[in-house]
């Protein structure tokens, strides 16, 4: 008896091209969201609409491809392109922010919420700390906002703020070295916290955040190094006492509280008198310029520093 | 242990130096492919610094396998010693490189800034200082020095586990975190100059081991 042989069948025969295709799209969707396989999340991006703010800033924009894949965000691992690699299964909804400690009134605040805020425009320059720098047309809206409406006792010196921790969605959260304990926190002085330069971002160059650049609400301080510029918030809190910051606690000689940018002050391992600036220049044409006192904010927030030493206080 | 070396077979004599060519050959195409890469917009948006960091990575691990050399040979009986030249000339050529880029391409000529970065920041004054002490070691890496120098040839290439330890300290302190990536390296550096302490009692404790089976024979 001769063996059974299944007559030959061709796949698209079994199933209309659209629809395979369409399922091909699925898998790699769910492939994406479940193992965050090199999955950019400019897909889940959503337009975010804003009007224009107060702050103008004639420079050069930094190409939106280098701002969301030249990143660090350690949380997702230490390589300036791991953030927006291994960022794919980061789930930002639901999302809340709680906003508590010396407050009359502490309250919960939803994504949603957040978002209906009024949102402007503010384009910044950023300078990390690193030593390069960029120009992003960040979406957000003023942090004093949210710390008006709960209404802010007069003990309540500074504000704190903590990243969220989700090692199963956060890779660089796990493993055998960490790079930083978690949650990475981060501080302000109240004056600084509600000066108007300082922001909630929610989105930048018309969408909402990637995951990569801190999703889904970051704060923006663009005259400090941008470690101080803390992603992905789940928590405010106003307190009497200077806050631990994260980088301030792993290292306290090179990074301080203030880390206003500064010229003047040299990173003990490298200088601050220039920057590089990310996506000009090129290979053969590295393009450095001069950094600025304050990052170039200096009208704006010098005087929140009036006659404090800012080598002792870096 | 023996068994380790049966399994690798060995390479017939009249290939030996073909391979050590090829070792150079192939020893360089990290450079050159990253170079590519760089100049090809492959690299990322900071080509420079990604470039400069991967010249310096491989001058490490090119470093590390120059270390294992005799570990290999003591511990399982693979003789590559040959190779060894090929590969620490490659370190060389990569830490020359490396800095290379740091001047042409990161600081762009700008002595001063070069002068200072030197004088005053430890992680490039150490590694500086791996640099020129590589140089007598680059020099000297031929038949007619080793001749000619006799037993200052092996003291003048003791140099190599200081130079190992500045460039595993160079690392440590250029990085902002030691995650597991630069603690690989370290380690593997720290191993193999630890192993140089007790190479000697180990090895004559196995050349003892050895002598009394064959007197028991």
């Amino acid at each position: 008896m001769p063996a059974y042989r299944p007559p030959h069948i061709s796949p698209s025969e079994i199933t209309p091209k659209d629809i395979y295709l369409s399922r091909r799209g699925f898998i790699g969707a769910a492939a994406a969201a479940g193992f965050g396989l090199a999955a950019s999340s400019e897909a889940l991006a959503a337009p975010l609409s804003a009007v224009p703010g107060p702050y103008k800033l004639n420079e050069k924009l930094t190409p939106k491809e280098a701002v969301t894949t030249y990143n660090n965000f350690y949380e997702f691992g230490v390589n300036k392109e791991d953030p927006s690699q291994n960022s794919g299964a980061f789930k930002t909804t639901p999302w809340s922010v709680k906003v508590e400690g010396m407050v009359g009134k502490p309250k919960e605040f939803g994504l949603d919420e957040i978002l209906k805020m009024k949102l402007e425009d503010r384009t910044y320059r950023m300078r990390c700390v690193e030593g390069w720098s960029m120009v992003i047309p960040w979406i957000g809206f003023p942090l004093s906002a949210i710390l008006d409406q709960v209404e802010p006792l007069g003990s309540a010196k500074y504000v704190a703020f903590e990243t969220v921790v989700r090692p199963e969605e956060m890779p660089g959260q796990g493993g055998l070295f960490q790079p930083l304990p978690w949650p990475y926190i981060e501080g302000l002085r109240m004056d600084e916290a509600r000066h108007p330069l300082t922001i909630l971002a929610a989105g930048l160059y018309g969408e909402t955040l990637p995951n990569q650049n801190g999703a889904p609400i970051r704060l923006v301080v663009p005259w400090k190094y941008g470690f101080k510029s803390i992603k992905s918030i789940v928590k405010i809190k106003l307190v009497e006492e200077q806050p631990q910051t994260t980088w301030k606690n792993s290292n306290a000689r090179e990074y301080g509280f203030y880390s206003n940018v500064n010229p003047a002050v040299d990173h003990p391992r490298w200088s601050q008198a220039t920057e590089q600036r990310i996506g000009e220049g090129g290979f053969f044409g590295t393009k450095r310029v001069d950094t600025l006192p304050f990052n170039g904010y200096a009208n704006e927030v010098a005087s929140l520093y009036s006659g404090m030493d800012l080598k002792a206080n870096y | 242990m023996t068994s380790i070396s049966a399994a690798i077979p060995a390479l017939p004599r009249k290939y030996h130096a073909a391979s050590i060519w090829a070792l150079y050959v192939i020893g360089l195409c990290p450079a050159a492919w990253y170079f590519y890469q760089a100049a090809t917009g492959g690299l990322g948006f900071n080509p420079v610094k990604t470039f400069e960091h991967l010249l310096g990575i491989w001058a490490l691990r090119l470093i590390i396998a120059t270390l294992a050399i005799t570990p290999l040979r003591d511990l399982f009986g693979i003789n590559w010693v040959r190779y060894r030249r090929a590969l620490g000339l490659l370190a060389f050529y990569y830490v020359l490189m490396h800095f290379s880029v740091y001047l042409l391409l990161d600081l762009q000529l700008n002595f001063a800034a070069v002068g200072g970065d030197i004088a005053k920041r430890p992680y490039i004054t150490i590694g500086f200082a791996a640099l020129l002490c590589l140089i007598p070691l680059a020099v000297t890496s031929n038949n007619w020095s080793i001749r000619k120098m006799g037993q200052g040839w092996i003291r003048l290439h003791k140099l190599i586990y200081l130079i190992a330890i500045g460039g595993a300290i160079h690392y440590v302190l250029a990085v902002k975190s030691v995650t597991s990536g630069p603690f690989a390296h370290i380690a593997l550096i720290g191993i193999l100059v630890a192993y140089r302490l007790i190479r000697r009692p180990l090895v004559n404790w196995k050349r003892g081991r050895r002598q009394s089976a064959q007197v028991v024979r």
